[in-house]
């Protein structure tokens, strides 16, 4: 193996526990927007490591500029989701978890 | 390490045909589905059937998630609570699914030689269609050359589904008056700098996988369904009445039928050429160039209609939605 291959490899390893962290911050954190700060944040750069990585596979031709050219559009796209989702939740008027506690405290004085 | 993937890919489908079954919310069911296509696109690629599985990931994840969204938006996200029982129907189910799971046993073995399915009509294929068709994509030469009336039939059929929406739900002309006010995602002006940047990227990808399709996985199916998804994506952002406005709903139904006419009328000149329907051998003086002529020609009059019939289902259904959100 070579300098590169390892270097993909530590790559390829470094997206795997990205996006298992962000898999598993999906289902441990409380509330949605806590969520979808994990799942957003290590999708993306879950993405950059592992299509990085496989580049490095590659014998460096075109097959390596369409592996950018997907990375340039999950970089555009991925935040770009979360982004939209997070906002339309915000303008139905889902509150963070500190927000509820706030009103529930109103509430109740 | 493929059986594994398989193993995991099949036992997501079917964990995610178990919550499509037991979910009520039908907004939860369509992401559901979507979700449910991509594994098969998965399971298509583990296959080597990557064209399939472009189709599966461009049609079933893509474009049907957005009509049944639509959908859902006129009629509502919950599902209706059934009051009869469901013994009877269950019963049926069973006795299908047990006669269908008897005749698996019936079947060949997964990826054996002598299968019929490698017997019949593949081995000349794979053996004559380089130097008869010479196209370095073979899926395309089976698709367009040798089934072509096949594929001719798939692109009526799509039609006909047009049709039927168009005769069920109408296409107006021209958006009505009540429409004029500005919609669209106002609220989200990252989301429209996003789309601004990423239609032209799309539509240039659709022209790609539309003639790039002799040579790689694609072809007229899928670049059609990317480009209506490029104008579907401008519509949800910008508001339907500019997207009206850029491809209007009259020119896409005119559209619609042009594309199953350039496919027919290539068939017409090779029999006009004194050859079979849809043989393309005639077409040019060699007959490799004759094939390369006409299967480009079909894909782009495959690639037209799918494009405006998907583009005319969507205006029909976002018409109605619109139509009840006035009222």
């Amino acid at each position: 193996m070579s300098a590169l291959d390892y270097l993909s490899a530590a790559l390829l390893l470094l997206g795997f526990i990205f996006s298992l962290s962000g898999a598993i911050g999906l289902f441990r954190f409380p509330d949605f927007f806590t969520r979808i700060h994990a799942s957003s944040v290590t999708d993306s750069s879950g993405a950059v490591c592992i299509i990085l990585g496989l580049a490095l596979q590659t014998n460096f031709d075109l097959v390596t500029v369409k592996l950018l050219f997907i990375l340039f559009f999950l970089l555009l796209t991925g935040p770009t989701g979360s982004h939209a989702l997070a906002k339309s939740a915000r303008h139905g008027g889902l509150l963070t978890i500190p927000e509820c506690q706030e009103k529930a405290k109103d509430g109740v004085s | 390490m493929t059986v594994l993937i398989d193993l995991i890919l099949l036992a997501m489908l079917v964990i995610t045909a178990f919550r499509i079954i037991y979910i009520k919310d039908l907004f939860s069911v369509v992401m559901l589905f979507g979700i449910y296509s991509f594994l098969c696109a998965a399971l298509f690629v583990t296959l080597d059937a990557v064209d399939v599985a472009f189709t599966e990931a461009s049609v079933g994840a893509g474009i049907s998630t957005v009509l049944m969204l639509s959908t859902i938006a006129i009629t509502g996200r919950k599902e209706k609570l059934s009051l009869h029982s469901h013994t009877f129907a269950t019963l049926i189910v069973l006795l299908t699914g047990g006669a269908l799971i008897y005749g698996t046993f019936d079947m060949p073995l997964f990826g054996l030689a002598d299968n019929p399915v490698h017997e019949h009509v593949a081995p000349r294929y794979i053996e004559t269609s380089p130097t008869e068709i010479g196209l370095p994509n073979m899926v395309t030469s089976v698709l367009a050359s040798y089934r072509g009336f096949d594929t001719f039939g798939e692109t009526v059929v799509v039609f006909a589904a047009a049709i039927g929406v168009f005769s069920l739900l109408g296409v107006r002309g021209k958006p009505t008056e009540l429409l004029a006010q500005e919609q669209g995602l106002t609220q989200h002006k990252v989301l429209r700098v996003v789309a601004k940047i990423s239609i032209p990227l799309i539509i240039l990808f659709a022209l790609y996988v539309q003639f790039h399709g002799d040579f790689g996985p694609g072809g007229g199916f899928q670049a059609g369904v990317i480009a209506a998804a490029a104008f579907i994506l401008y519509a949800l952002t910008f508001s339907l009445r500019k997207a009206v406005g850029v491809v209007s709903p009259r020119f896409v139904k005119y559209l619609a039928p042009v594309g199953v006419l350039l496919y027919a009328s290539v068939g017409l000149v090779s029999m006009l050429n004194g050859a079979n329907f849809l043989d393309y051998n005639v077409l040019a003086a060699d007959p490799v160039d004759g094939q390369h002529y006409g299967i480009i020609i079909i894909e782009l009059g495959v690639g037209i209609t799918v494009f405006s019939v998907m583009l005319g289902i969507f205006y029909a259904f976002a018409g109605q939605v619109e139509k009840a959100n006035v009222q």
